[in-house]
Order: C-alpha cells, then structure tokens, then sequence
C-alpha cells in the first residue's frame, strides 16, 4: 500500500469560549484522497473543530497545515494566524457544507454555484457557467439551474450547497453534520451523492452523528469526545473492536438506540 | 357653481405643476436620501467609534427634531452663515437629510438581519468582506428593506407640502395661491388631496411591483401601506 500524503494537519488545536475549554488539544491527519469522519457525543465541539479547520472560528493554539502551508503555528512562543488574505486563499480550497445548507437565497441554483468561481476564481462568466452547470450535474441538479433555493427541497439544497462546494475543484471538502437537517426519505440520496465523491478521489473530512452513514462511507474514524481525539482507526475498530472504554460505551449507547 | 370649477381649466393645470414640482423634490430627495442614508448605515456598522460616534449623533439630531424646523434654519438661518440656497434646493437639502436619518436606520437593521449561515458560507467558499458586503448583504438588505423604503416615499411624497412654508412653488403653495384668488378653499383642498392620493396610491403600486419583480417568491400582499416612521423606532438602542 502506497502512503498517501496528507492534505491537513492538526497539532495540539486549543479553542475555548471564555473560561470554557471546547477544544483542548486535538491532533488530526487527513490524506490524500481518504473519507475521514469524526464522530462523537454531541455538543462536545466537533462543528467547532471544523470551523477552526478554515477559520470561521479562531483557533487558539497548536498548529494548522494545509497543503503544505502553515495555516497558524508557534513561532517564537507567539501563536500566529496567517494572514486574511492566505487564509480565504486556503478556504478556498476546502469548502464546507453545512447542516443547513446556507444557500445564497437571493440566486438562483446555478447562480449560487458560480458566484465564488466569478468573486474568489475570477473566471470569466462564460467559463463559470461551464464548471456550475457540471457542478450540478454530478449531484444530479442540473434540471434544477434556474430554481431558487426556497423551491428545493432540503435534500435538493443540500445537493447544490455540495455542487457550491464542488466547483471550486477543491483538494478536500468539509462536511458538518451534511443530513442532519434533512427528512429521514432524503438522507439516503445525500449521502449515496457524498460516497460516489468519495469513491471518485475526492477527499472528505465529515461530522456526522449517522453512525450507519459512517460504517458505509468512512476510510477512518476519529472519535472526537472531551475536547480530543480519543481513538481513530479503520470503522470496523471503532465499531466492532474498540480500544478504548469511551469508545466501547458511545457504541454501545447509539446500536441501542436504533435497535 | 364656484369659481374653482367654472376656472378649472386654469387652476387644474397650475395645481398639477405644483404637483410636478412636489414629484421632482420627492425624487430628488429620495436618491440622496438613499445614498447619504446608506453611506452612514455602512459607516456606523463598520468603522471605528471615530467614525460611529459623529454619524450616531446626526442620525439622532434629524430624526429628533421637527422637520419643519430644519427646514426652516436652512432656508432663513443659513444665509446668516452665509450659505445662501434658492427654495426649491433649499428644501431638496432638508428633506435629503431628515430621510437620510431615517433610512440609515432601516438599511442598518435590514443589513444586521441577513442571515449569518448565509454569510458564513460565503466566508467558507474564500469570498472576501467587501465581495461578501456587495454581493451577498447589500442585495438581499435592500429588497429586505423595499417595503419600509416604500412607506418612506410616500411620508415623504406628502412631507414635500411642508416646503410650502418656505416658498417652493410645490403643489399645496400652488393650492393656496388659488384659494386666494377663488375663495374656493373646500374644492381646492379637496382635489390637492385627489393628487396627493393619485401620487401616493401610484407610487405604492410601484413598489409593490418592484418587490414582486426582486423577490421572485413572495408574493406580498396589499403591498407598502403608509408606513410611517414611527414604524422602525423600536430599532434604535
């Protein structure tokens, strides 16, 4: 097996909201190409750990690298954060998906799509529609181009806030808690759109709380509780040979609930 | 019959360029009404309190006084300093400012409500503030804001009469002229309020036209009544 280089790294990322401590140390690594899903009990900070990753939250501490590029780091015992303008350049190029799709309601489907490709790409329009338009058809949206966003359904939104993401051609996408929102007979079809991604290279790096979502699509999961990592391997450890206690109860917790 | 109808052909046409007149003044205040109400909502939701302080303090001085009374100081109390404005700008100036006053406050509470996941996901995609304010919040805050802009247009449309005290020969300065040469005050007050009526229900339609045409979703209802101002008070803190 060739190893694969990794496209983010996480050391020792702190964030806390006044004297509460959210996230106290986390250390993550997401290679080229892998499905990685961070699961855990819910309200601990895994969205946080996610808006740190790109910056909608301001980590704290540790250090970020992305693509080879350090995001923020120590340096000489300060604690730096790159500049604005390396930091959209970086955003950029992991676009996140959010829970509840945060669709531009003032564009339409096609519009949403290329309105980054046109303000941070610079494309010509021309060019912009081109790469929206095959945004929307690899989620199956294209039928949709001229709609606006409150004549979708929630998975139908969903699927343009993936193709929004798509067309930058990113390294890897963010996905924060993607069917959360979603009627139970649309979560399938979202989460069948973000496997074929998977399945076709893309790199993702996933807050769920769908445990069954993680064991079909997950190359690695990281169990996310307490403000670190607690454990991380291969689905089938976490959910069938866990190592650690914590692990053993949550998965223990969540089979009972559904069965 | 009265003198006012046997004449009408000559005091219609003479109330209806007042009329013309009081149109001119609302457009013209309303465009720098606009841009001067939107340049200080932006100023005071970005800038440092040097720039905030300064621009709270106008926006509280033109909306706490009688707009009567400004217009007053600037057409009588400036030429002391001074500043000496022919009527008709005289009145376009202070109608400009008072709305101003207003109109930066319901473009800084339309912009204070655009959605925040909406903004967040647009920060996401690597979109800078400026690209984020001109393409995300400011086309959403000002078909947001279309109704209230609306009730503002037509206070001010029917504001313009106020002018009249310092002689711009808009359409209620045009009706008392006829009034002293008819004696005929009920039919003459009675047909300026027709125009007005035309004027306001006109522009009322239009606005709800406008909303329509930029929101293609909602299909509102009744359109802008009246709004008055007193409408977006409870938004200032």
């Amino acid at each position: 097996m060739t190893t694969a280089a990794p496209v983010l790294t996480l050391q020792q990322v702190y964030k806390s909201y006044g004297s509460h401590a959210v996230l106290r140390g986390v250390d993550l690594t997401v290679l080229q190409g892998e499905a990685l899903f961070i699961i855990g009990p819910s309200g601990g900070g895994k969205s946080t750990l996610l808006r740190c990753i790109n910056f909608l939250e301001r980590p704290e501490a540790g250090s970020i690298t992305f693509l080879n590029q350090k995001l923020c780091q120590h340096y000489r015992s300060h604690f730096e954060i790159a500049p604005e303008k390396q930091l959209r350049q970086a955003r950029a190029r992991m676009p996140m998906v959010f829970q509840q799709f945060n669709l531009f309601s003032h564009q339409t489907t096609l519009e949403n799509v290329m309105e980054a490709l046109l303000t941070v790409k610079k494309l010509h329009k021309d060019q912009a529609v081109i790469l929206a338009r095959h945004a929307l058809d690899r989620v199956q949206m294209l039928q949709k181009q001229n709609n606006y966003p409150h004549q979708l359904s929630g998975g139908q939104k969903q699927r343009v806030a993936i193709a929004r993401a798509l067309a930058m051609e990113p390294p890897v996408i963010l996905f924060d808690e993607p069917t959360s929102a979603l009627d139970p007979e649309l979560v399938s079809g979202v989460q069948s759109i973000i496997r074929d991604l998977s399945a076709q290279g893309l790199t993702l790096l996933t807050v769920t709380h769908d445990q069954a979502f993680v064991q079909s699509t997950a190359h690695k999961v990281c169990f996310y509780a307490d403000g670190h990592i607690v454990e991380s391997g291969p689905p089938e450890q976490i959910y069938n040979t866990p190592r650690t206690e914590r692990v053993r109860q949550f998965v223990h917790s969540v089979s009972a609930r559904h069965h | 019959m009265s003198v006012f109808w046997s004449e009408v052909h000559e005091y219609l046409p003479f109330l209806l360029s007042g009329a013309e007149v009081t149109l001119q003044l609302s457009f013209i205040s309303m465009a720098g009404g606009m841009i001067l109400g939107f340049l200080t909502a932006t100023g005071r939701l970005s800038g440092s309190r040097l720039i905030r302080w300064p621009l709270e303090a106008y926006v509280e001085i033109w909306r706490d006084t009688p707009l009567i009374v400004q217009l007053l100081l600037i057409y009588f109390s400036l030429p002391e300093l001074g500043i000496i404005l022919p009527a008709f700008w005289a009145g376009a100036l202070g109608l400009t400012l008072n709305l101003s006053a207003y109109l930066s406050e319901v473009y800084r509470a339309a912009i204070q409500a655009v959605d925040e996941g909406q903004k967040s996901a647009a920060i996401s995609l690597g979109m800078s503030p400026l690209q984020i304010y001109r393409r995300l919040i400011i086309p959403q805050a000002f078909v947001a804001s279309l109704p209230t802009q609306g009730g503002y247009f037509i206070a001010l449309l029917k504001d313009c009469s106020l002018v009249s005290f310092i002689s711009v020969n808009e359409l209620l300065r045009h009706a008392t002229i006829v009034i002293s040469n008819t004696f005929d005050s009920m039919n003459t007050y009675l047909m300026v309020a027709l125009i007005y009526f035309i004027m306001s229900f006109t522009s009322a339609r239009c606005v709800s036209w406008l909303e329509r045409k930029l929101t293609p979703s909602r299909h509102t209802k009744g359109g802008v009544a009246n709004v008055m101002p007193e409408a977006v008070e409870g938004i200032t803190p």
